[in-house]
């Protein structure tokens, strides 16, 4: 495909991790991805691999489905049950857990949901389904939830009453502050999302470099766009001159895509919300804005949702900080595994504690 | 959530994206990037078009980096 | 339509109508309670499977030659001819006629392909809701070839190789749900392996060990060669042929092709030295004109699955977890 090939090419990559390896010294450096699509991406390309030792990268809080809490899944199973109603959601979701069951598994007993591709599609089914109502299952960061504020809208110019949305977005900007927050974190240096990025531009992050002196880069999810991040983060932390750079040059700009921040301006407002394995983090999710409380599932359709189970003991917290290695928790291997998750470090499939499991020994 | 990838626009109906790659072809909601035009290469993520990519933009990031490298290189030789 | 509660009168037409004039043959013909097969040799092969794909028609393909190649190729990977099938039929109450008679149809074709007889049956027909349209097993004899090489243990060295393009049946599933608004000019591969596996028997090659990597895909299929054993297994991602129209499909939707079904590839361990010679086998016949040499057995790290990625990376390939889904994370 073009303008992914080109930057996955082979000797384009060895010569970047040559310079690298070059430029990073002996000193331990720790970099933190915050995205779970770079999570993804240094796992299937086998990144860390190219690496010298002395670089270690850090998973962040990066996957919005897994840190999706307990109680929204719960919500989201209960909706499922309820007569008259069609749970549609992304792929990524079916599998997360809430307090006892997924939604996969809530499906096999009989719940309502279908998975969709995109918002428009879970739109769709509601024009087509009069009598149902059609409940979307809004989670993601940034990059989605401009997708979800253009389905609103048209929801609303075409008069389609029975689209629901239950809203469970997160920001990355303000999760990035309490990391920083905590004075026990040491992160030398952001990989910061591409494509939130793309949408909100790349000046969020300034206060990260200017208040906090910690340097980010915008890097692409591609390997070259990966390993010149890298590069250009290793740079700035030798030369102690942080700043917040763009590798993403060829779609990400300072100032982002304005459209895209006007609809959610329109549609949704920030709130305090709860991240699975890491508590209530302030201003870092959206609520819908007054006139949109027509379409907000949690008000309009009326559930018994089953009382929260939280499972103490999750230290989730601290391995996406980079405190802890996995198996440093209580849970790890025991009741926490790939196949029964209770934290997002386990139920995202690369997340620090699931690619731990897989993998210990092999990659490095 | 970032999986996102770069299509190349076909054609546009009134703010929706024939985008297509090898002969792969899906209809994207075009709302998010206003002024489109068949020929442009943009960003797919849950349907909708969310950006343009820039495609000097891209033959600059990967020139630059080659004249990097190989500069590195040359200084070692 | 399809009805029951006649019980024995209609069943007995729909055998004799539709199942028995389809699938004619003398061990068949007789229709008794059990076919009596004459067979060569005395070491035979035996496999059963069952079929619930949705939905039943798909591009390239059905539930019924799916029924029949996935057996069949079951037995082929064995080092077993195939010789008989049984067919157990499950219909759902309401099911059109015409589209029994098509399925059937399709599976007496497949069936001629594969040169297998189907010798024995059965039909059921459950309440509406209780099927969905038509559930279908397969069970298979095939007699062992006498092939000394797959009495060998896959040992470091050992070469691998695949007979073509992989992810073709699992996107082309995807595409025909309907889930998803999109074009896709994807079909199911759907087919017989047992004449590359013929030829390579015929040719001497030291084959030692067989897949078809229908569900989990070439990852899983691998991870089941490799568990607990004291060698592993490394593949060049390089050499994995992938159809343009799949690579884009999945990377659009988040999936890899390594994890996908196929339902007409062959993936042979074969002695070190006879790789080339299996690929050009293999790329003789139109089903293996894109057959690689994707991999090696190795030493380290036993046990386990890696590939070397297209930037020289390396990464685990796990056994598969559950269903791939499309993903937007």
């Amino acid at each position: 495909m073009k303008y992914l090939e080109e930057f996955r090419d082979l000797k384009l990559s060895q010569r970047l991790s040559g310079k690298i390896k070059e430029v990073a010294g002996r000193e331990k450096i720790r970099l933190m991805e915050v995205c779970g699509t770079h999570t993804m991406a240094i796992h299937k390309f086998g990144i860390k691999s190219l690496l010298p030792e002395n670089i270690r990268l850090i998973s962040g809080p990066g996957c919005p489905v897994c840190v999706t809490p307990n109680e929204y899944m719960d919500r989201a199973i209960s909706l499922s049950f309820a007569p008259g109603v069609l749970v549609t959601s992304f792929g990524d979701m079916l599998r997360v857990p809430g307090s006892t069951r997924s939604l996969e598994q809530a499906r096999a007993q009989g719940g309502k949901v279908r998975m969709v591709y995109s918002p428009m599609d879970a739109l769709q089914l509601a024009r087509d389904n009069p009598g149902i109502k059609v409940v979307f299952l809004a989670v993601g960061f940034e990059t989605t939830s401009p997708t979800i504020a253009a389905t609103l809208a048209q929801a609303e110019r075409h008069g389609f009453k029975n689209f629901f949305v239950l809203i469970g977005h997160k920001l990355v900007p303000p999760a990035m502050k309490a990391l920083v927050a905590n004075k026990k974190v040491a992160v030398d240096g952001f990989i910061c999302p591409a494509h939130v990025s793309t949408i909100i531009g790349t000046r969020p992050y300034k206060f990260l470099a200017d208040d906090y002196r910690i340097p980010c880069v915008v890097a692409g999810f591609e390997p070259i766009d990966i390993l010149q991040g890298i590069l250009m983060l290793v740079e700035m932390i030798k030369n102690k001159k942080p700043e917040v750079k763009n590798q993403y040059l060829r779609v990400a700009t300072e100032s982002g895509n304005e459209k895209a921040q006007e609809i959610l301006a329109r549609t949704f407002e920030p709130e305090d919300s709860n991240w699975r394995g890491l508590g209530t983090i302030p201003q870092s999710g959206y609520r819908l804005k007054p006139g949109f409380s027509g379409r907000d599932a949690q008000k309009m359709i009326a559930v018994e949702v089953e009382p929260t189970r939280e499972h103490r003991g999750c230290k989730c917290g601290e391995v996406l900080q980079g405190l802890i290695e996995p198996c440093q928790c209580p849970l790890y291997a025991n009741s926490c595994t790939p196949e029964k998750p209770i934290g997002p470090c386990m139920v995202s499939s690369e997340g620090t504690c699931a690619a731990y499991y897989k993998y210990v020994g092999v990659e490095t | 959530m970032c999986l996102a990838v770069p299509l190349k626009v076909e054609k546009i109906d009134d703010n929706v994206a024939t985008v297509m790659s090898d002969g792969v072809r899906i209809r994207v909601d075009a709302s998010l990037v206003p002024d489109l035009k068949p020929g442009d290469y943009v960003l797919v993520h849950a349907g909708f078009a969310i950006e343009v990519l820039k495609p000097e933009e891209a033959e600059e990031t990967l020139r630059l980096l080659d004249e990097m490298l190989g500069s590195a290189e040359d200084d070692r030789a | 339509m399809l009805g029951h509660g006649d019980g024995g009168r209609l069943t007995r037409k729909l055998i004799e109508d539709i199942f028995a004039k389809a699938f004619n043959n003398p061990e068949l013909a007789p229709l008794a309670d059990a076919a009596i097969l004459d067979l060569d040799k005395n070491k035979i092969a035996f496999t059963t499977d069952s079929y619930v794909v949705k939905p039943i028609f798909f591009p390239g393909s059905d539930i019924g030659r799916l029924a029949v190649f996935g057996t069949v190729n079951d037995l082929a990977v064995m080092g077993a001819k195939p010789r008989f099938l049984s067919a157990g039929f499950i219909l759902e109450e309401g099911l059109p006629l015409e589209t029994l008679e098509r399925i059937v149809a399709s599976m007496k074709e497949a069936a001629q392909i594969a040169g297998v007889k189907l010798v024995t049956g059965d039909t059921k027909v459950v309440e509406r809701g209780s099927a969905d349209n038509i559930f279908i097993n397969t069970a298979g004899i095939g007699e062992i070839l006498d092939w000394p090489s797959m009495a060998a243990s896959p040992e470091p060295g050992d070469e691998i190789v695949l007979s073509g393009c992989i992810g073709d049946h699992g996107v082309a599933i995807l595409a025909a749900r309907g889930e998803l608004n999109f074009s896709l000019p994807v079909e199911s591969d759907c087919g017989p392996v047992w004449p590359l596996v013929n030829a390579l028997h015929r040719e001497s090659v030291a084959v030692k060990w067989m897949r078809d990597p229908t569900r989990g895909g070439v990852a899983s299929a691998l991870n089941e060669l490799a568990d607990g054993k004291d060698f592993g297994v490394r593949l060049f991602e390089d050499k994995i042929p992938v159809r343009k129209a799949v690579s884009s499909a999945c990377e659009i939707l988040g999936l890899d092709p390594l994890y996908l079904a196929n339902e007409g590839k062959l993936i042979a361990v074969v002695k070190k030295g006879g790789a080339e010679k299996a690929k050009k086998i293999m790329a003789s016949f139109p089903t293996g004109k894109d057959a690689e040499v994707i991999g090696e057995l190795v030493a380290n790290p036993a046990g386990k699955v890696i590939i070397r990625t297209q930037i020289g990376g390396a990464r685990v390939l796990s056994m598969m977890a559950g269903a791939p889904l499309p993903r937007i994370c």
